[in-house]
């Protein structure tokens, strides 16, 4: 039974995290959206922009909402359920998690000035309303991301008698594993916002005719896609440096590196027999060390080095890969795209093309799931790496397997109704319409 | 002040903030569900979602300012209070995130629908009802700490006349504060008919708060005998604020001065919240928890009281901001805007 409730423990707060960080990311990155089509629509003058940004906001707010709620469940869910970990960390890490809340005010406040006064401000003044909600939203993210760094590489404190003391509340902060994380969770969410709305852009250009208004949506939408993507692919290459420095536990199990050596190979996909021999692997050789240290030589550790008991699951491999793959994968898309629409001569929009940007939405969130599933169980048996472990630190409460039924019911139901409500919000209210009734006089139809 | 003390009434005052902005909220969507089925929704409806619709996330995050500070303060609230409530904090989340969710969903979504607005009315009473329960257990002999294990005792939780006193006083105050806004805000907006109606509303509930209250009192008695005559040491809050009620009914009464109507009850409550927590010293969880012993290390308690007033620098001018746009710019309160 003992057991039971640290799995049960474990799936309740991978589901309710799960959830959350969908509707995270789109809150951390869509409002930069919001905020560089608004103000391109005042340099350029183009209603067409400042559309795009009216209509993102609309939909936004009700992701925001679920984003919240789901926030908000995550917050008391760490008391509910990791109460013992609570206790301990909330000695050190307390100070991020509090100042969040202040982000939160900020961007909360903010959102609700920015949605109603569209048409009370000048255009300039309402914009200037959204920097808020980006840097509210960004530094939420930062914030978090600290204390999910704090678990990984804890620091900031000296244990005494089981006791947390000589505590240093910004040491714990900042501490080894904050910068690339920041980094790179900053720079998939922006990844993944642009993504998602440059699929959202392609899927009405394949469904309807193409429009100006969904051909400028998808145009600047894929080339923050290259931009940020070509950014998060750096930001994750120095986050396996700092792994290989810090945890490299975490990056051996994540690539099957069993021996320490140097010149390691990169292993891509296959599977392990019982001897613990991968097979059926790509392999790119010394690319490992490449990847650990910059270096096409440099000396990659192995699991060998940490006792068995504190290995990671070795399925993460798979985790890591398919964000790895995805990750290449929406640069080259949205390199493609750019590539077509620089010569006059071809089509950017061609029918494989956008199937192609369709399905970069959906790849984005399922990379961000990947990589937080990688991040976390590559942590384990650990919650505070080195100290505590997860089954230290769950509940002991036997109706917890209970609450995951609850939860998973509720997050059944916010999931489809969210969906239910965005596609009756936008189906019966088309771009084209909303265009015309605010602008009236502006030209339709496809010239490019 | 030791940071403990800061920290306390830091969480105390936001947590008095949260009664406030959140029984207006909550109680609104009791009353825009109930002047639906009463078909007087026409009246009053288009006043609720003025106010409501830019401030509801705002709401939310005082509650989650006042849970995060607690556990930053006191790490130990999050043991006991986190072992023990799992199951009916897990509920009142369930209930929050339906009420939030399908309140955006409505709003700026689909059309009106009876289902969402009987969700949000009725999630509007017993999220409130759920909440107190915390206040409830604070009083001591419901959570017990057995061989390294804490424990709810739900038999003795649902049998005690203190915990459904408790319940009640909280559902009829959200009702009575929230009425009493209301009142003001329809006079603002100069909406002489929205205004009769939740005017009826504030003086209709005006009553059972004060019979609540004195209930709840009474079995406070009872039940913690330390907390009441501390309390009752206190005497001169419980005056006032009795006082403020008076000035809150005589002003409903005579049809004037809404806004100080409102101010008065902001201030009946702020009494008799500040003689109650007051009066709770120095326990957090009687007897697991005490301010003192619960606190977290000085370093900690120390940046996290810096990192509050850092951030109230950032969060009292956008405020001001948010209220004089919304609250008191008279044209957008009359819906011209
Ligand atoms: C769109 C999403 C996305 C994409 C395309 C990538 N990642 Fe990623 N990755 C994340 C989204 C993400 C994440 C969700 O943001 C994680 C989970 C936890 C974290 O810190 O970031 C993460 C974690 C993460 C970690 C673990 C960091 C840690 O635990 O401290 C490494 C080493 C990488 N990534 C490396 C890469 C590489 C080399 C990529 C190559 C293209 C890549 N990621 C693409
Ligand atoms: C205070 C912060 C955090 C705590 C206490 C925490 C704790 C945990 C625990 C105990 C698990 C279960 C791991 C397991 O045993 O399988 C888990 C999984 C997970 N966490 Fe974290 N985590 C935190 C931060 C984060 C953050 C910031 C994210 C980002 C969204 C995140 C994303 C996830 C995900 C996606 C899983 C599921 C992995 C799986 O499938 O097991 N966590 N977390
Ligand atoms: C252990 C992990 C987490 C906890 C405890 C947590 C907590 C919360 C809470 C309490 C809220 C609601 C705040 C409100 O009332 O406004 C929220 C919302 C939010 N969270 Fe999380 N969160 C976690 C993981 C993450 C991660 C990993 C990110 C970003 C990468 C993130 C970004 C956000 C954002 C941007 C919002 C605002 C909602 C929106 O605007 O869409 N959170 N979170």
């Amino acid at each position: 039974m003992e057991l039971d409730t640290v799995l049960m423990s474990r799936l309740l707060t991978a589901l309710t995290l799960g959830f959350h960080i969908i509707f995270a990311t789109i809150g951390v990155g869509v409002p930069l959206m919001i905020s560089i089509a608004e103000f391109i629509g005042i340099r350029k003058k183009d209603p067409h922009y400042t559309m795009l940004a009216r209509r993102w906001t609309r939909g936004f707010i009700i992701t925001v909402a679920i984003g919240v709620v789901t926030g908000t469940a995550i917050g008391l869910q760490l008391s509910l359920v990791w109460p013992n970990f609570m206790q301990v960390a909330g000695n050190v890490i307390a100070l991020p998690l509090f100042m969040e809340v202040f982000a939160f005010f900020f961007e909360a406040i903010f959102l609700g000035i920015y949605l109603y006064t569209w048409d009370r401000f000048k255009p300039f003044t309402h914009w200037l309303m959204s920097l808020p909600i980006v840097l509210g939203a960004g530094m939420s993210a930062v914030f978090i991301t600290t204390v999910n760094g704090f678990m990984n590489t804890p620091d900031g404190f000296e244990v005494e008698n089981g006791q947390f003391v000589a505590v240093n509340p910004i040491e714990a902060m900042l501490n080894a594993a904050t910068p690339t994380k920041v980094f790179h969770v900053l720079s998939s969410a922006y990844l993944t916002a642009a993504a998602l709305l440059a699929a959202i852009a392609a899927f009405m250009i394949l469904k309807k005719k193409a429009s100006d208004y969904h051909k400028k949506s998808l145009k600047l939408m894929m080339t923050m896609v290259f931009l940020f993507g070509a950014l998060n692919v750096l930001a994750g290459d120095v986050s396996a440096k700092f792994l290989a420095e810090h945890q490299p536990e975490k990056l051996a199990a994540a690539e099957w590196h069993f021996e320490t050596e140097e010149g390691a190979d990169l292993i891509l996909f296959g599977w392990l027999n019982d001897a613990h021999e991968v097979r059926g692997e790509i392999r790119i050789p010394n690319f490992l060390s490449f990847l650990a240290h910059g270096d096409f030589n440099a000396e990659v550790t192995g699991l060998e080095e940490t006792p068995q008991e504190y290995w990671p699951p070795l399925w993460v491999h798979y985790m890591f890969d398919l964000m790895v793959m995805i990750g290449f994968a929406l640069v080259g898309i949205s390199l493609l795209f750019l590539v077509f629409s620089w010569f006059k001569r071809w089509n950017e929009h061609n029918r494989p093309l956008l199937w192609l940007i369709v399905a970069s939405g959906p790849l984005a969130f399922l990379a961000i799931e990947f990589g937080w599933i990688y991040a976390e169980e590559g942590r384990q048996p650990w919650i505070i790496r080195g100290y505590m472990t997860v089954e230290e630190a769950a509940t002991t409460s036997p109706y917890i397997g209970w609450m995951l039924l609850l939860f998973l019911g509720l997050y059944i139901v916010l999931g489809t109704a969210c969906v239910v409500v965005l596609r009756k919000l936008f189906r019966n209210n088309p771009a084209e319409d909303e265009l015309e009734k605010h602008y009236p006089g502006i030209e339709k139809g496809d010239h490019s | 002040m030791s940071y403990e003390l800061i920290g306390i009434a830091v969480l105390w005052i936001f947590l008095y903030g949260y009664l406030i902005v959140a029984s207006i909220d909550f109680g609104a969507g009791f009353f825009a569900f109930y002047a639906k089925i009463t078909k007087k929704d026409h009246i009053v409806s288009q006043l609720i979602s003025r106010y409501l619709s830019p401030v509801w996330e705002i709401t939310n995050v005082f509650f989650v300012f006042f849970f995060v500070g607690v556990v930053g303060f006191f790490p130990d609230t999050a043991y006991y209070y986190g072992s023990a409530l799992l199951v009916p904090a897990s509920f009142a989340i369930v209930l929050l995130a339906i009420r939030g969710s399908f309140y955006a969903f409505e709003n700026y979504g689909s059309k009106q629908s009876t289902v969402y607005l009987f969700l949000y009315g009725a999630t509007g009473l017993l999220i409130p009802a759920s909440l107190s329960v915390a206040l409830t257990l604070s009083e001591g002999g419901f959570i017990v700490e057995e061989n390294g294990a804490v424990r709810l005792q739900y038999l003795e939780l649902f049998t005690s006349p203190l915990s459904w006193s408790i319940v009640a006083l909280a559902l009829v105050s959200v009702l009575f504060i929230s009425a009493t806004f209301l009142t003001f805000y329809a006079n603002r907006a100069n909406d002489q008919p929205a205004l009769n109606l939740v005017r009826n509303y504030a003086l209709f509930w005006s009553t059972p708060t004060i019979i609540a209250a004195l209930t709840a009192f009474i079995f406070l008695s009872q039940h913690n005998e330390r907390h009441f005559n501390n309390m009752m040491d206190l005497w001169w809050m419980l005056g006032l604020s009795v006082g403020f009620f008076m000035v809150a009914m005589w002003l409903l009464y005579s049809e004037r001065n809404y806004g100080l109507a409102f101010v008065s009850v902001m201030l009946q409550f702020f009494f008799a919240f500040f003689a109650y927590g007051i009066g709770h010293y120095p326990y957090i969880l009687d007897p697991y928890i005490t301010i003192q012993e619960g606190a977290t290390n000085p370093a900690m308690g120390i940046a996290l009281v810096v990192a509050f007033l850092g951030g109230l620098v950032l969060l009292i001018p956008s405020l001001i901001l948010v209220f004089r746009l919304f609250l008191f710019d008279a044209d957008y309160v009359k819906g011209k805007k």
